[in-house]
C-alpha cells in the first residue's frame, strides 16, 4: 500500500503545529459532531426512518474539517454523495441534515434532495452531488463566476478517488487551468470508488499527478490528520485566490464504513480496515489535544457527549418536523414569474385535466394519491402497528 | 421592421441582451475568433471582449456544467452547442443539473442558463450531426424548451430566454440560419414563452407545425387552399414548455381536425405527446384521428435521395391533411 507508506512518511516529519486552543478544541468538536451524527443516521437508517441511499463519511472527517477551516465564510464549497459532515461543517445545523434525511420540510433542501443532496446557499455549500464527477464542471463555473464578478471567492471543489476516472475530471482540470480560475479540486483518496479498489481503477495511482498533463499541479495531504490537512489546503486555496493558480490536493482517507449502508464489504479485509482505524481521526487529534494539555480527559468526553445530546435533538428535531404538503409536489421545479403562460407541466396522475403547478390551488383530499400520501406522511395520526413494523424491517 | 436573416437576428439578440445585461456571457466552440459555426455570434468578441466571449475547448458535458455553476453564482450564461446532436455529450448536465438543481435543493437556487443549438437534416451530415431532438428535451421537467421557426420569433424568443431565470434549451434549425424574415428593431422586442402563433387562419383542419415544420407546414396550407379548396389553419407552438395548448385546442374545437408535423422520430416524439394531450382534453372535438407527420424512424442517412425521404416535405403534410378529412 504505497499510499499509507507515503502517509507514513510524512507523519514522521515534524508535526504541524496546534491551531489556538479554542480553534483546536472547534475542530475536534465538529470532527466528533460529524462522526456521532453519521453513526446516528446508520442507525435512523436502519430503523427505516431514511430511505434511499446512505453514504457514511466515518473515517473521513479530518478531510472535511481540515479542509473547510481552511476557507473563507465566502468560499464556495461543492461536495459529492457523501455530504452530511461538509453541510454540518460549513455550519448548516444538525436539525437541518438530520431532516433532510427524514425527508422533512424542514431539511436543508425541504426534502426533495435526501442524504446526496444537501444544499445551503446561506453558508455556500452549493450542494452534494449525485453523479460521480457531475460536480467538477460546476464548481468550475463557481470558479468562473468569481473572475467576472471580480471577487477573490476561492471555490473548494471535493470529490472521491473514482471521480477521477471520469471525462469531466480531465476536461475540468484543462479548463480550470486554460483561464485561470480559483478553484482548489480535493480528491479525496479513501481507496475505494464504491468495491472497487484504487489499483483496480485507475491506471496512475499517484492521484495527485492526475492534474499535471491539464496545466493543475498536485499535492497531498494526509487526509487522517486535520492539522496536515488543514495545512495543505490553506496554501492550496492561498494559491488559487492569490495567484489564480487551480490546484489538485490528494488527501489519503479511509472510509471505515461500506460505501452505502448496502455494502458487504467483500472486497477489502478486516485486518486492512483495523489497521487503516489505528489511525482514526479524531483519536489522533484528541490525543495530541490531550498529549499537548489543551483538553483533559473529562473535557474530550463532555465534548464527545454533548455531541451525542445535540445528535439526539436533531432526531427529535427531524421527527417533529412535517413532510412536505403534497400541495408542493409542483413548486420549484419552476421559477414561475409575471411570464407564466401555457403549460409548463402536465400532471398525468389525475384523469382530471389539469397543468401540474395547479395543484398548488387544489384541495389536498382531491389529489391523486392521497390515501397512499397520508399512509407515508402518517396524517398526523399516532404511529400505528404496520409503522412500527417498518421500522424493524 | 428590418428583413433580416434568421442568424443575424440572433445575434442581434445577443448583442442588445449583453449589451443591457453585463452578467450575460456567451461561451461554446469557435464562437469567438470563428465567429460561431454558423455565424450566430459574428462580431461579439470584437464587441463585448474576452472574459464574455469565450472560446471554449471541445468539452460539451463541462462547458454547460460551466454554465449550470456560472448561473447558480450571478452570472447569466449562454453557452452554444455547435449541433444538437453535440448536446448528448452534455445531457447529463443539461438532465441532472441545469433542470433539477432548483427542484433538488428546495428551491434556494436558480440557474439562469441557456444552451443554443441547431438542429434539422437537408444538409448531407449523416447520423451524428442532423437529428432533431426536441422531444429529449420537452420530456424533461425543469427546462423551458424554444422552437423558433421565423427571424422575429428567434430574436424574440432568444432574448427572453436570456432575461428568464430557468434553464432554457434554445433550438435553432440550420436550414432557417439563412432565412430571412421582418424582424421589429425595438431592442424589447421580447417574445414571451407560452404563446403559440396562428401562422394561417383556417376553418378545416389544424396543422401544427414544429420549428422548421412550421414553415413547411404553411407552404402544406397554400397548397391545400390553392389545389384541394381546405382551409388549414397553421399553429407554431413556439415553445413546447411552456406549451400554450390552449391556443391549439380552440384551434382543434373549430376545425375537428389535427395534424401534427415533426422533424424528429414518431416514438415518444412531439407528436405523439400532442396528440394524447389533445384527445385527452378535447375529445369530443374531434372527428377524425390525430395525424402524425414525422421524420423517418432511422438514423439520418447521408445519401441525398435517402435523406430527402427519411424528413417531412410539404407533399406528406397536404396528404396528412386530407386523409384527416376523408369520409369514413
Amino acid at each position: 500500500m504505497a499510499t499509507t507508506s507515503a502517509a507514513s512518511k510524512r507523519r514522521s516529519e515534524a508535526p504541524p503545529p496546534l491551531p489556538e486552543p479554542g480553534v483546536a478544541r472547534e475542530w475536534l468538536e465538529t470532527m466528533v459532531l460529524i462522526r456521532r451524527f453519521e453513526e446516528r443516521a446508520g442507525e435512523m437508517y436502519a430503523k427505516a426512518k431514511i430511505g434511499g441511499f446512505l453514504h457514511l463519511a466515518i473515517g473521513e472527517e479530518a478531510t472535511i474539517v481540515g479542509a473547510v477551516r481552511a476557507m473563507r465564510e465566502r468560499d464556495y464549497l461543492i461536495s459529492t454523495y457523501r455530504s452530511h459532515g461538509h453541510a454540518l461543517a460549513r455550519g448548516t445545523s444538525a436539525d437541518a441534515v438530520m431532516a433532510e434525511l427524514f425527508g422533512k420540510q424542514d431539511g436543508c433542501s425541504h426534502g426533495r434532495g435526501g442524504s446526496m443532496h444537501m444544499f445551503d446557499l446561506e453558508r455556500r455549500f452549493m450542494g452534494g452531488y449525485g453523479i460521480v464527477g457531475g460536480n467538477l464542471p460546476i464548481a468550475a463555473g463557481f470558479g468562473l463566476s468569481s473572475d467576472l464578478l471580480g471577487t477573490d471567492d476561492v471555490t473548494v471543489c471535493m470529490f472521491g478517488d473514482g471521480a477521477s476516472n471520469q471525462g469531466t475530471f480531465g476536461e475540468t482540470m484543462n479548463l480550470a487551468a486554460l483561464w485561470k480560475l480559483p478553484v482548489v479540486f480535493m480528491v479525496t483518496n479513501n481507496q475505494f470508488g464504491m468495491g472497487t479498489a484504487l489499483a483496480r481503477h485507475s491506471a496512475v495511482t499517484d492521484l495527485q499527478r492526475k492534474g499535471e498533463s491539464f496545466g493543475v499541479p498536485g499535492t497531498r495531504c494526509d487526509g487522517m490528520d486535520v492539522l496536515d490537512t488543514h495545512r495543505v489546503l490553506s496554501e492550496a486555496i492561498r494559491r488559487a485566490r492569490e495567484e489564480r493558480q487551480p490546484v489538485l490536493v490528494e488527501a489519503i482517507t479511509y472510509r471505515f464504513r461500506g460505501h452505502s449502508m448496502a455494502d458487504p464489504e467483500d472486497y477489502r479485509t478486516k485486518e486492512q480496515v483495523a489497521e487503516w482505524r489505528k489511525r482514526d481521526p479524531i483519536e489522533l487529534f484528541s490525543k495530541r489535544l490531550v498529549e499537548e494539555g489543551v483538553l483533559d480527559e473529562d473535557a474530550v468526553r463532555a465534548l464527545d457527549e454533548a455531541a451525542v445530546a445535540r445528535i439526539d435533538e436533531a432526531v427529535a428535531f427531524a421527527d417533529a418536523s412535517p413532510f412536505p404538503a403534497p400541495e408542493s409536489l409542483y413548486d420549484d421545479v419552476y421559477v414561475l414569474g409575471d411570464q407564466v403562460r401555457g403549460w409548463y407541466s402536465v400532471d398525468e396522475r389525475s384523469p382530471e385535466p389539469h397543468k401540474g403547478e395547479d395543484e398548488r390551488g387544489m384541495d389536498r383530499a382531491a389529489l391523486a394519491g392521497a390515501d397512499e400520501y397520508e399512509r407515508h406522511a402518517g396524517g398526523g395520526r399516532e404511529p400505528r402497528p404496520a409503522d412500527e413494523a417498518q421500522g424493524t424491517a | 421592421m428590418a428583413v433580416v436573416r434568421y442568424r443575424e437576428a440572433l445575434n442581434q439578440a445577443l448583442r442588445e441582451e449583453m449589451q443591457r445585461d453585463e452578467r450575460v456571457i456567451v461561451m461554446g466552440e469557435d464562437i469567438g475568433v470563428f465567429h460561431g459555426a454558423y455565424k450566430v455570434t459574428a462580431g461579439l468578441l470584437e464587441e463585448f471582449g474576452e472574459a464574455r466571449v469565450r472560446d471554449t475547448p471541445i468539452s460539451e458535458n463541462t462547458i454547460v456544467g460551466m454554465g449550470v455553476g456560472a448561473a447558480m453564482t450571478g452570472i447569466r450564461p449562454v453557452v452554444e452547442l455547435m449541433t444538437i446532436n453535440f448536446s448528448l455529450l452534455a445531457y447529463d448536465q443539461i438532465v441532472n443539473h441545469a433542470a433539477h438543481i432548483r427542484y433538488m435543493f428546495g428551491g434556494q437556487v436558480a440557474v439562469p442558463l441557456v444552451v443554443r443549438m441547431p438542429q434539422g437534416a437537408g444538409h448531407q451530415l449523416g447520423p451524428t450531426h442532423s437529428h432533431s431532438f426536441e422531444a429529449l428535451y420537452l420530456h424533461v421537467p425543469g427546462l423551458l424548451v424554444a422552437v423558433p421557426s421565423t427571424a422575429a420569433d428567434a430574436k424574440g424568443l432568444l432574448k427572453a430566454a436570456i432575461r428568464d431565470d430557468n434553464p432554457v434549451v434554445f433550438i435553432e434549425h440550420e436550414y432557417l440560419y439563412g432565412q430571412r424574415g421582418d424582424v421589429p428593431e425595438d431592442g424589447d422586442h421580447v417574445v414571451r414563452f407560452g404563446e403559440a402563433a396562428v401562422r394561417r387562419s383556417g376553418d378545416d383542419v389544424t396543422i401544427v407545425g414544429i420549428s422548421r415544420m412550421a414553415v413547411t407546414a404553411e407552404r402544406a396550407a397554400a397548397t391545400l387552399a390553392d389545389e384541394h379548396g381546405v382551409s388549414a389553419e397553421v399553429i407554431d407552438p413556439r415553445t413546447l414548455r411552456p406549451l400554450d395548448l390552449d391556443t391549439i385546442l380552440a384551434s382543434v374545437a373549430k376545425t375537428n381536425r389535427c395534424v401534427v408535423v415533426e422533424e424528429g422520430w414518431p416514438h415518444g416524439g412531439v407528436g405523439a405527446n400532442l396528440a394524447a394531450l389533445i384527445q385527452e382534453q378535447a375529445f369530443d372535438d374531434l372527428d377524425a384521428p390525430i395525424v402524425r407527420v414525422t421524420g423517418a424512424d432511422v438514423p439520418m442517412p447521408y445519401s441525398k435521395p435517402l435523406e430527402q425521404i427519411a424528413f417531412p416535405h410539404e407533399p406528406q403534410v397536404v396528404e396528412a391533411a386530407l386523409a384527416t378529412l376523408r369520409e369514413v
